[in-house]
């Protein structure tokens, strides 16, 4: 090579993947995974404010004991199109989809995924299992919960009559998440670049992978289920209704066989952030870093053999109750390998206090207290008390919300000047963060009191006296602080494409690939495939205050090149 | 088809036609093995069991014989099979601990409790009563 090769793309403000090609149908027929990506953060980004709303008229209604604004029809339906909106539409495709899409082929060097048509063919998935979704609310009602538990759900008589409309939903988004997992599968197999081994991955990719592994075995189940659903309480075949002879437990055990590992299909790609988000922003090497890896692969394999703690009050056996709280503890062990390490790689870190390492340290707190509460539940004695109380609202919420969604934000913020190629205001973020920091904490912190003092869950009102009120109004005003920190991050996430600095390729110091290209990226992201060496080597980069960003310094040799002399 | 001498790899492995033949003699000979343990009454030989054994049997093996000759795991990279060896290992899981529990819960359900099965029961009966009380010829029609 002649002359100095260290910018590997040369940035440039025309040629990007943004402005490539023009036009609505460029856009809308893109087979490039970061117009997929960007295009998927979108939606998903429109049903969180969707299912946002529905959670605030939740908390609004709890405000007083008999309840504020809506009767308890309105009240079912607003917490089950909370649930369904939040668990199907947002939190499932958020990290995988939205910014697994954008960021995965680039960390492999990779032009694009594997199956670009395959790609464009999940969103389209989405946005019809969504269109089914929000449609339930016009066709009838939805009011079954998320669970869309039988007996209930099939009874035409009682439940209303929303169910079929939003099963087909959520059974078309399920096609959507497979098919994002079988091509993120097969792209992480096939297209890792030269020098990138299964242990020199980013741990992204390897959570990510894990990820997809769950969501190719277990979501046809969900389809199945909901499909026997569909037909029961159409034509009353008798599989889970008890009055044909059916059994509702066996819907369950149907239910949750995907519904546990969907829990892991949210929280291991967030995990995978914060393995990034830690090592980049304390700018020390990653520590365990195959234990880490291994913990995701250990956390979908568990994943799979634990979902009977959710039925431990449904009539489920005492000798299978016993062996699923038994393996349900056993997850604890590859969870905390990751805590321990994120820790450990903070330590003597030279930590940045960035906006996304504050989501990342945020994760870690506010999952260890979402897992440890989990102990409480897979214990089968504490769980006769705690089972569809408040607690278990509180326990979910600080694991799909403060870290699944948290970790999901984080990476935003992380990729964002990637993605756009500007940078945000950094102390705007630092106050959101804070502000929805403080909010969620109030909003749900207060619930694990309201739910071991008895407070149960999908109640429109409850008694006055009870001392409930307190700790629900703590509760309301958090989860307003929330919405407020939420807009305050659309407010600067969107002045930061008009007004904001532009981003330079790697403005926090990151190794891995897709911060060697230009931000925002060229439409085919590397004009060869780059070697790699490890990606959590960062004594490598230096800090250049021309460019606002860090570059290779001089004395150093990119992976695959020989001595530049 | 032209390209595929220059571009070996990419074409792939290709099964013999004699071997494609055999298999699909060996399925159809075992399909034939189905129909005829169907026809036989275990009932009688006191191996009541039997029937759904035997078949649920054939079937596993015409099952790997697809999976590992047209399905061409045999030839593919082992990777390939232990996917799909694991996907059942997770169906039996899944279908494991389920029946596991429901046989383990079976004796704490309340026995005849299913109001619309009895209705539907009740008016079997009582339609078949009424059939072997008309004529023969009526039930010889019902039985073709
Ligand atoms: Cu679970």
């Amino acid at each position: 090579m002649t002359g100095d090769p260290r910018p590997l793309e040369q940035p440039t403000l025309t040629d990007n993947y943004l402005t490539y090609t023009r036009g609505f149908l460029s856009w809308a027929l893109t087979l490039d995974h970061k117009r997929i990506g960007l295009m998927y953060l979108c939606s998903v980004l429109l049903a969180f404010l969707l299912g946002g709303i529905f959670a605030l008229l939740v908390r609004t209604q709890l405000l007083v004991p008999e309840g504020l604004i809506m009767d308890q029809d309105d009240y079912n339906q607003a917490f089950t199109l909370h649930g369904g909106i939040m668990v199907f539409l947002v939190i499932i495709p958020s990290t995988p989809a939205a910014l697994g899409n954008f960021v995965l082929p680039i960390m492999l060097g990779a032009k694009d995924v594997a199956f670009p048509r395959l790609n464009l063919m999940s969103y389209y998935l989405w946005v019809i299992g969504a269109i089914f979704m929000v449609y339930s609310i016009f066709g009838g009602g939805l009011d079954t919960g998320w669970t869309f538990y039988t007996p209930y759900s099939i009874d035409q008589n009682s439940a209303m009559g929303g169910v079929i409309p939003a099963v087909t939903g959520a059974f078309i988004l399920g096609f959507s998440s497979i098919f994002t997992g079988m091509n993120f599968i097969v792209t992480i197999h096939r297209l890792r670049p030269k020098g990138m081994t299964w242990f020199r991955m980013p741990l992204f990719l390897w959570s990510i992978y894990a990820t997809a592994v769950i969501q190719v075995l277990a979501t046809p189940v969900l389809g199945i289920t909901l499909a026997l659903l569909a037909v029961e309480r159409a034509f009353g075949i008798g599989i889970f209704d008890p009055t044909l002879g059916g059994d509702p437990v066996l819907y369950q055990h149907f239910f949750w066989f995907y519904s546990h590992p969907a829990v892991y299909i949210m929280i291991l790609p967030a995990m995978g952030i914060v393995s990034e988000l830690i090592a980049v922003h304390s700018h020390r090497h990653i520590f365990g870093y195959s234990f880490i890896a291994w913990s995701s692969v250990a956390i979908a394999m568990f994943s799979f053999i634990v979902w009977g703690h959710h039925m431990f009050t449904s009539g489920q056996s005492p000798l299978v109750n016993v062996v699923f709280s038994f393996i349900t503890f056993s997850v604890a062990i590859p969870s905390a390998v990751k805590v321990f390490n994120w820790l450990a790689t903070m330590y003597k870190g030279a930590i940045s206090w960035n906006t996304p390492m504050l989501y990342g340290m945020g994760f870690i707190f506010l999952f260890v207290i979402g897992g440890l509460t989990g102990l409480y539940l897979g214990t089968l004695s504490t769980d006769i008390h705690l089972h569809d109380t408040y607690f278990v609202v509180a326990h979910f919420h600080y694991v799909m919300m403060g870290s699944a969604l948290i970790g999901f934000i984080g990476g935003l913020h992380h990729w964002w000047p990637k993605m756009i190629g500007k940078m945000y205001n950094e102390n705007a973020g630092r106050v959101a963060f804070v502000l929805f920091f403080i909010g969620y904490n109030m909003t749900f912190f207060t619930q694990f009191m309201l739910g071991s003092h008895g407070m149960p869950r999908r109640y429109a009102t409850y008694p006055a006296d009870a001392g409930f009120q307190m700790y629900h109004i703590i509760s309301t005003i958090g989860s307003y602080m929330m919405a407020i920190a939420f807009f305050m991050m659309a407010a600067y996430f969107i002045s930061s494409i008009f007004g904001g600095r532009r981003a330079a390729a790697n403005p926090w110091g990151g190794r891995s690939l897709e911060w060697q290209c230009t931000s925002p990226p060229p439409h085919d992201n590397f004009s060869e495939q780059p070697e790699v060496g490890d990606c959590y080597d960062f004594s490598v980069l230096r800090w250049d205050e021309a460019t606002q960003g860090y570059v290779w310094r001089e004395d150093v040799d990119r992976p695959g090149e020989k001595s530049h002399a | 088809m032209s390209s595929s001498n220059h571009e070996h790899g990419a074409v792939g492995h290709i099964v013999p036609i004699k071997m494609l033949v055999g298999t699909c003699l060996a399925l159809l000979f075992l399909t034939g093995v189905t129909v005829w343990v169907a026809k036989l009454d275990f009932v009688e030989l006191r191996m009541d069991e039997m029937n759904i054994l035997v078949a649920m049997g054939v079937a596993v093996v015409k099952c790997t014989i697809v999976a590992m000759i047209f399905m061409h795991l045999r030839w593919d990279r082992s990777f390939v099979g232990f996917v799909f060896v694991g996907s059942f290992i997770f169906v039996g899981i899944f279908i494991g601990f389920t029946l596991l529990d429901s046989s383990e819960y079976q004796p704490t359900i309340i026995p005849g409790d299913t109001p619309q099965v009895q209705l539907k029961l009740d008016a079997l009966n009582a339609s078949m009563a009424a059939d072997s009380a008309s004529s023969g010829e009526h039930d010889g029609a019902a039985s073709q």
